[in-house]
């Protein structure tokens, strides 16, 4: 018999909300211990500022927060490795999805994260959670367009 | 706050805060781009339970926590970002979620990408800080 969890959820429901929890969970405990807003995109911005001298770049919001929001990257790389080398036998990862639409797809996300000061975490997750509506429009916006992009890109190309 | 000199614990926090994030990323599988691209196309509507999981535990913290602590276990004042709506919040979310939608990957997932060993998620951390290195100079 199919049932609506069925067909909302093909592959299973736990692990999407224990994955969600756990999330939320790194995002608390940054700001329990150090009062930290964790949103990921930023870290794009403030690590070029090691190297690019642009006054943008050089701004107190990257420069003074380019060393914790680097060591929150590496841990998130060391947090994915340990799921990797502990739940996933280390099994080869790839993605079907072409390296032109990784590669121009990439592009879009870093420059619009960037230019809307935010991402799937600074505005979906740090920004709903602290109840801010820019935020939410901004999620709705990029839901919207990210929505659109991958239907038509999903009809048009194979 | 200066972060150039950071103490030992400090590091391990934001390490483990980082790592956290990073597992909850890979144990929810939004750090592979065809999952992602299937609640996009309405296959799967896992995302939404991340998304709603990460952010209900994230609302908890920030409405409770300063109720309870005046400051961070470190000392430090509890920092609020807050979000403004402009032409440039709209135009960057637009933009944002075409990159989304066209990849399958954002920032998080990129990152994390490279502890599973999916090297072709690096395309995508390429384009993402390609994107805001142009942004950074194009900005007045």
């Amino acid at each position: 018999m199919m049932n609506g969890t069925l067909t909302l959820f093909p592959l299973g429901w736990q692990h999407y909300l224990l994955g969600g929890a756990l999330i939320g969970a790194g995002v608390a405990l940054l700001f329990v211990f150090t009062g930290l807003v964790g949103g990921m995109s930023s870290v794009f911005s403030s690590t070029w500022s090691f190297v690019v001298n642009k006054p943008f770049f050089q701004q107190a919001r990257f420069v003074e927060t380019r060393g914790w929001r680097l060591v929150y990257a590496l841990g998130l790389i060391l947090g994915a490795l340990v799921w990797w080398l502990g739940f996933a036998d280390a099994a080869p990862q790839s993605t079907s999805v072409p390296v032109w639409q990784l590669l121009v797809g990439g592009f879009l996300v870093g420059y619009g994260a960037r230019l809307g000061n935010g991402c799937t975490s600074g505005h979906g997750i740090c920004g709903l959670g602290s109840l801010q509506w820019p935020s939410l429009l901004a999620v709705l916006t990029f839901m919207g367009t990210a929505f659109l992009t991958a239907n038509l890109v999903g009809r048009w190309l194979p | 706050m200066n972060t150039q000199r950071m103490s030992f614990v400090r590091f391990l926090v934001i390490l483990l805060s980082g790592a956290l994030f990073g597992f909850g990323l890979a144990i929810s599988t939004m750090v592979q781009p065809e999952v992602v691209l299937s609640f996009l196309r309405f296959q799967d509507f896992g995302l939404m339970l991340v998304m709603g999981g990460a952010v209900l535990v994230t609302l908890l913290a920030y409405r409770l926590v300063p109720r309870y602590l005046a400051k961070s276990v470190q000392g430090d004042s509890f920092h609020k970002h807050s979000s403004t709506w402009n032409r440039d919040t709209a135009w960057g979310a637009a933009l944002f979620g075409v990159g989304w939608g066209l990849c399958g990957v954002c920032p998080g997932p990129a990152i994390a990408g490279l502890g599973i060993g999916n090297w072709s998620l690096l395309w995508a951390l390429a384009g993402i800080a390609f994107g805001a290195l142009v942004q950074g100079l194009r900005a007045k």
